[in-house]
């Protein structure tokens, strides 16, 4: 689950992370309150979405006065912010984040997530923090640096301290950003976070440390021991088919085809778009039904598939292990009834029970295209959609 | 030969008296597999399935013999469950438990380092064997059938799939596991291409990665220096959109890392097969095994 750069930098605020001062706001005028309160001079407005890039598309402004916040803070909410992590489509902007602005001397990066091939947690960090931190990760990997967390013991303090030493820090600098650190540590370790960082963390002109920016993500699985984590979710950053899928417990990504695509399992949900690619088609989603579904879990899922406009023939590609073919088959039949179908449906269904499923479903009076094999059914969808687009 | 399990393998089950825990223990008997215990705490002394339930992994250990754990405990008990069944020395352990935090999963790992005892999974299909009629999980057991090809995949129903194919094409299976979709997971590709290396019985190897982490480009290095037994691949999320999870926890690229491409580049390059079309997976490595007999 994502959450918001003010919500991050509460959380961080809260374990002993130094951030700047500043508050969140929805309207110019509250915004310009907000810069009221913190004093006379030297603001920044920044875009509160979902994602990054949010700087070179616009979504970050410096102000000098208040009245400059509330101009800013007027030309940023309501805007549709694009960058690279936001998709061709952007993001509305509903809420700024008004902060105490000042000199930044240097940027490094300070960031906490799994190594997976050592199935631990890492301190990952690098003098070369701000905007192109991904691309340094690419270019110089030995510029990023590690320091493996054991898991018995958590993060230990010495750790801390050598990683601000080797960021090239002294003195009262190395000492505060080696808090920073233990800060940030405790944040990710309290909130079953998969990823909290810190970038840049700013050493000012004056030699404090300060997060300037900070993100946080939380890991799906152990939000249901942290529901204070739970109301910190944003419904109006999410994709709406999606987050309905998430209620009915489907998993569900929106794409920009106009095949959907209805499968059991994540890794075949995958084979299934990049089949439906191979021939030259646009899955319009991923949608795993999951091992656990029934007829109803069906009906959703196909539900969820139709609701969506673009979408012109329908790919139901199911293996049959636990789940028996013909339960999918009358959950996508009692669905279409309920709410009428007006695409074709190609269907590969194989394993247990598959030609009492195939019966069901050529007897239903849908528009169904049985096919052998889930190659001969993508390819099978590619050409109708091109034709229904067609026509 | 198979790896992993056999005739030899007593299984417990922990988790037995839930719904999936009763209805998997019911068709892994129905396949042959050795379940000697259940476990679940609260209800020792009961049965399940006609097999004897014990209060603590250790009971049944050591009434049963069990040298093995099927686990189906549910996600906020499941790390505890894998723990449990660690302290009571059994070698295998197959967890298919769902939704198991990440933080569950490092802690497990560290408790695991140093004992003598495997993990598969979690978030997986299981083991099965065809030959010993040995099946340590949820896959149809009906598909499978003993043969030269050792099967690993980080998915289930892509696995199915695959197997499929090979036994309408006469390939029969080794052994078949399924490491699990979550970004930490007991036992990687490296350690079963390792095993399958060494077992007399594979003769070629089936490997279905998918987008997330980089357990595919350490088994391309694994391949290139170790092995000398074929291996044909596929790896999943080509089309995959960045910073998305795609069902499984570890099905994500992210930071620009973990994508298809990446992967098949690394498979390509240590001269492993890997097709671009997964209903292609059965006729390839019947090819592959027709041209080196």
């Amino acid at each position: 689950m994502n959450i918001h750069e003010y919500q991050a930098k509460k959380l961080a605020r809260e374990a002993g992370v130094p951030v700047p001062e500043g508050d969140v706001a929805t309207t110019p005028d509250e915004a310009k309150a907000v810069a009221e309160r913190l004093g006379d001079e030297g603001f920044v407005v920044k875009a509160q979405v979902h994602a990054g890039g949010r700087g070179k598309a616009g979504g970050v402004k410096l102000a000098k006065t208040p009245g400059e916040v509330k101009e800013h803070a007027a030309k940023i909410i309501g805007m549709t912010l694009v960058s690279p992590q936001t998709g061709p489509k952007g993001k509305l902007v509903r809420k700024v984040l008004v902060e105490r602005a000042g000199k930044i001397e240097r940027e490094l990066y300070i960031g906490f997530v799994l190594n997976r091939s050592i199935s631990r947690y890492v301190l990952t960090y690098s003098r070369m923090g701000g905007v192109e931190t991904e691309e340094t990760a690419r270019l110089h990997p030995e510029l990023i640096l590690q320091e493996p967390v054991d898991p018995a013991f958590g993060l230990a303090a010495y750790q801390a301290r050598r990683a601000a030493s080797k960021l090239g820090l002294k003195g009262d600098s190395a000492k505060q950003a080696a808090e920073a650190i233990m800060g940030l540590w405790k944040v990710f370790a309290n909130t079953d976070a998969s990823l909290a960082e810190c970038n840049p963390l700013a050493v000012m002109s004056d030699g404090k440390i300060v997060a300037v920016d900070a993100k946080i993500v939380f890991d799906d699985n152990a939000l249901y021991r942290h529901p204070e984590l739970q109301e910190l979710y944003d419904l109006d950053e999410e994709d709406p088919r999606e987050a309905k899928a998430k209620k009915a417990d489907l998993s569900y990504v929106s794409l920009e085809g106009n095949i959907g695509c209805l499968v059991n399992g994540a890794g075949l949900a995958m084979a299934t778009m990049d089949l439906v690619a191979n021939y030259g088609g646009m899955p319009a989603n991923f949608l795993d039904i999951g091992g656990g579904a029934d007829k109803t879990r069906v009906s959703e899922a196909f539900r969820l598939i139709l609701a969506d406009e673009t979408v012109k023939v329908i790919f139901i590609n199911i293996f049959g292990g636990i789940i028996q073919c013909p339960m999918v088959a009358e959950g996508v039949v009692e669905a279409a009834r309920e709410i009428g179908v007006k695409v074709p449906l190609v269907v590969c269904l194989k394993g247990t029970g598959q030609e009492k499923g195939r019966t069901i479903l050529s007897s239903s009076g849908l528009d169904i295209h049985n096919v052998e094999t889930m190659s001969e059914g993508a390819h099978k969808a590619v050409e109708m959609a091109r034709t229904e687009a067609l026509s | 030969m198979s790896i992993l399990c056999n005739e030899d393998t007593r299984v417990m089950v922990q988790g037995i008296t839930g719904r999936n825990g009763r209805f998997h223990t019911a068709r892994c008997l129905e396949y042959g597999t050795r379940i000697v215990a259940g476990v679940s705490p609260g209800k020792g002394g009961s049965e399940a399935e006609g097999v004897p339930v014990f209060d603590t992994a250790a009971q049944a250990v050591s009434e049963t013999g069990a040298n093995a754990s099927l686990i189906f405990v549910p996600a906020p008990g499941a790390s505890d469950a894998i723990m449990e069944a660690a302290d009571a020395v059994v070698g295998l352990i197959v967890c298919i438990t769902e939704g198991i935090p990440a933080s569950d999963m490092v802690r497990v790992k560290r408790f695991l380092e140093g004992r003598p005892t495997r993990l598969i999974g979690p978030n997986c299909p299981g083991v099965i064997s065809p030959a010993s009629k040995c099946k340590i999980g949820i896959m149809p057991g009906f598909i499978h059938t003993p043969g030269p090809v050792g099967v690993i995949s980080r998915s289930g129903t892509l696995t199915y799939e695959a197997v499929d194919q090979l036994t309408r094409l006469g390939i029969g299976q080794s052994t078949c596991i399924g490491i699990g979709g979550d970004p930490v997971v007991g036992t990687s590709f490296v350690d079963l291409l390792d095993l399958f290396e060494r077992d007399n019985q594979t003769k070629a190897v089936v490997l279905i990665g998918e987008i997330g982490g980089n357990a595919e480009e350490e088994a391309a290095r694994f391949i290139r220096e170790k092995m000398t037994k074929p291996v044909v691949a596929f790896v999943a999320g080509k089309k995959a959109p960045a910073g998305k999870r795609m069902g499984h926890a570890g099905a994500i690229i992210s930071g620009g890392k973990g994508t298809a491409a990446e992967k098949l580049d690394a498979m390509r390059a240590a001269g492993v097969i890997a097709v671009d079309d997964p209903s292609a997976i059965g006729k390839t490595t019947k090819k592959l095994l027709l041209s080196r007999a």
